[in-house]
């Protein structure tokens, strides 16, 4: 079986000033025995050729769950896709069947896990692990996979990789099944390759490796990537542009230099404060006050308004659009323009 | 220093003095007679001193057995060999009642909030539990009390005392552990990643609170992360482990300004910096392979498979954590010097 065969629409490619893969207004709600919890309460961003796209955000912003669908994972039920667009080179996802979606994915839009541990199978060897998508998707020959599979490893600079080819994934430290799951993304050549939290589970050294890595295929490749991160430092070193989510919205979106020299955004701002720094001796850390909203019971206006140092009466009774402030930049607040002159002082 | 706490209790004096502490677990084969094939050298040889008052960073990557020290000063893991001294008295060696009473002294608190708290006992029962133990701490009839004071003291409301575990979030269990660890009055605390496990914006307040605590009740940390600049704004010295062995150990400034071992270079230059403007100008090193296997280290320096610097005296002669030429802290490198701007 080829790829040819099933083409999603015909002739179709990406409509002229399009992006690549656009996520637009997207709303997900889990529905559980509990209650409905709004995961996902209006995302929209895009991500170009080329680029990386860091997505920033605390356990349980949504961070994850956007990506999840992207990839078409979701689990569903809990999980319901209540409206939205995701449209990949102008094509909506979200209207294609099941099939249409399993031609993106892996070989269009591909994905790697913060556990490498758990996502690969521990009772294959990688190299078959690797070759899988090739067999199943290409239709190559086994001998082919084999070989393509060591490029692969060879890639993702595996040393030994032809020796290792039989290794099963317990045998790997923590930065080699990263790698070998790098290499397995890689596989079909995808021009989207979604990175949920790489380095988590890593060690500082091997967490610089790693993203050394990822920054040299990205270019190599010429892939555009999605970074989602909770780690202000790992998004500094890499992204082009950065989405700050807080309880299933983006907050602040910016390109990187602006967002960490004056973040326009009171959340931004608090994290960026709070986190204690390797070459700045600290005083006392500023924290954000409180905890993160129960999505089951989004507060009313801002969702952050509960913790914002700038709250008013208007916080608590309207839902902020997103402010264009100039460069691109938008942020989800009433008060985007104080915030901003505050932060560059 | 700032004056002393009280006539015996100065701070800065030597509180716990740890000499030469090794842990090797053993490889055994065979089932009925199992047979000893080897051990995994988890700490090997671990010396350092904890002062009053101050906080103690052991950083290192995962597997450097930074745990499993902090295990064995907890007891809950038995060293092959070494002393610790707390007290005047070896805490390896003390059994009973002794045991007790020292235990009393020194307390933990856990990487995980999760499951470091039983989910079917509530806030009041887990932190009243060590007064079960240790009945002259608080009499009956005062223990609600003491609980309520601990809650109000970690930051959380004393009226929750009837509450489960699963009814906080993370950052407020990781107060539900501080304040069990408090319950007996320790002079020590033993913190094992307390807030790797916590979000970005819930870590600082529980940072502020450990030092908070500090402040208010003089206690003494043995703070270990693998974050480095948590430990930088906590830590007050700091050790940085590898392969089971305090590879260099100085003030706060001397690791951070003026490391002058190898492996702790590469891993305060591995950091990132939440700093789009400075990731160009800093001098990364990037350090090849993986950690070796702790059963099997290498000869000599247990670093030289992944240092630059490495040459044959490295492989022949293992380096002594002692002072260096290129600053006066212990360093443990036949090649010890400064590296500018590392951090």
């Amino acid at each position: 079986m080829t790829d040819a065969v099933i083409q999603p629409t015909p002739a179709s490619a990406t409509p002229e000033g399009g992006h690549l893969l656009e996520v637009r207004d997207l709303h997900v709600e889990f529905r559980t025995h509990e209650g409905v919890a709004k995961v996902i309460n209006g995302v929209s961003y895009h991500l170009d050729a080329g680029e990386t796209l860091a997505v920033l955000g605390e356990s349980g912003s949504g961070k994850s769950v956007t990506a999840q669908a992207i990839m078409g994972i979701l689990d569903s039920p809990p999980a319901h896709i209540r409206s939205g667009q995701i449209l990949y080179q102008g094509r909506d996802l979200l209207t294609q069947s099941e099939e249409q979606r399993r031609q993106v994915r892996g070989k269009e839009i591909a994905m790697i896990f913060q556990d490498a541990l758990s996502a690969l199978n521990p009772v294959f060897p990688v190299g078959w692990q690797i070759g899988e998508t090739l067999r199943t998707r290409e239709g190559m020959s086994r001998a082919d996979a084999r070989r393509r599979a060591i490029e692969l490893m060879d890639l993702v600079k595996i040393p030994a990789a032809e020796r290792r080819i039989g290794d099963y994934p317990h045998q790997f430290s923590g930065g080699m099944r990263q790698r070998v799951m790098i290499a397995m993304a890689l596989a079909l050549n995808p021009k989207v390759l979604i990175a949920d939290e790489p380095t988590t589970a890593l060690d500082v050294t091997v967490q610089a490796q790693i993203m050394d890595l990822l920054a040299d295929l990205r270019q190599e490749l010429g892939m555009a990537m999605i970074l989602i991160t909770h780690d202000l430092g790992v998004v500094a070193g890499v992204a082009d542009r950065i989405a700050v989510m807080y309880a299933g919205r983006i907050v602040e979106h910016a390109d990187v230099r602006s967002l960490y020299r004056a973040p326009a955004h009171p959340y931004t701002k608090g994290l960026l404060e709070s986190i204690p720094r390797l070459d700045v001796k600290g005083q006392e850390l500023a924290t954000i006050k409180g905890l993160p909203p129960n999505l089951m019971r989004i507060p009313s206006g801002c969702p952050f308004h509960p913790r914002c140092p700038y709250v008013q009466q208007v916080c608590v009774d309207v839902v902020p659009h997103s402010l264009v402030l100039g460069d691109g930049r938008t942020s989800e607040c009433h008060f985007a323009q104080e915030v901003l002159d505050d932060s560059a002082r | 220093m700032t004056a002393p706490a009280s006539p015996t209790k100065v701070r800065g004096e030597t509180i716990l003095s740890v000499d030469n502490v090794m842990k090797h677990f053993p490889i055994t084969q065979g089932v009925l007679f199992k047979k000893h094939v080897g051990a995994v050298k988890a700490v090997d040889g671990v010396s350092f001193e904890l002062r009053r008052g101050e906080t103690l960073g052991i950083v290192g990557e995962s597997g450097c057995g930074k745990s499993t020290l902090a295990r064995m000063l907890m007891r809950l893991e038995t060293p092959t060999s070494g002393t610790a001294t707390l007290e005047g008295q070896d805490l390896f060696k003390a059994s009973g009642s002794e045991l007790r009473r020292l235990r009393r002294n020194m307390q933990m608190v856990m990487q995980d909030p999760y499951t470091s708290l039983n989910p079917r006992m509530t806030v009041g029962d887990i932190i009243g539990e060590p007064f079960e133990i240790h009945s002259d701490a608080a009499p009956k009839g005062s223990r609600r009390k003491r609980v309520q004071e601990l809650l109000d003291l970690v930051g959380l409301n004393p009226e929750h005392i009837n509450r489960y575990p699963h009814q906080f979030s993370g950052g407020q269990r990781q107060r539900i552990g501080i304040a069990r660890a408090l319950a007996l009055h320790p002079e020590i605390i033993v913190c094992d990643e307390p807030v790797s496990a916590l979000d970005v914006s819930i870590q600082a307040q529980v940072i502020n609170l450990l030092e908070q605590l500090q402040d208010e009740l003089g206690l003494s940390y043995i703070f270990i992360a693998h974050d480095l600049s948590v430990v930088r704004h906590i830590a007050d010295r700091v050790a940085v482990m590898y392969l089971g062995k305090i590879v260099e150990i100085g003030t706060e400034d001397e690791i951070y300004e003026r490391a002058t071992h190898p492996y702790t270079q590469a891993l305060l230059s591995a950091v990132p910096v939440p700093d789009p403007e400075v990731r160009h100008e800093r001098n990364i090193i990037r350090l090849t392979g993986d950690v070796p296997s702790p059963a099997d280290p290498p000869s000599g320096c247990r670093f030289r498979t992944r240092c630059w610097k490495a040459q044959d005296i490295c492989a022949r002669e293992e380096p002594l954590t002692v002072s260096r030429a290129a600053d006066p802290h212990p360093s443990a490198c036949h090649f010890a010097e400064l590296r500018p701007t590392v951090a």
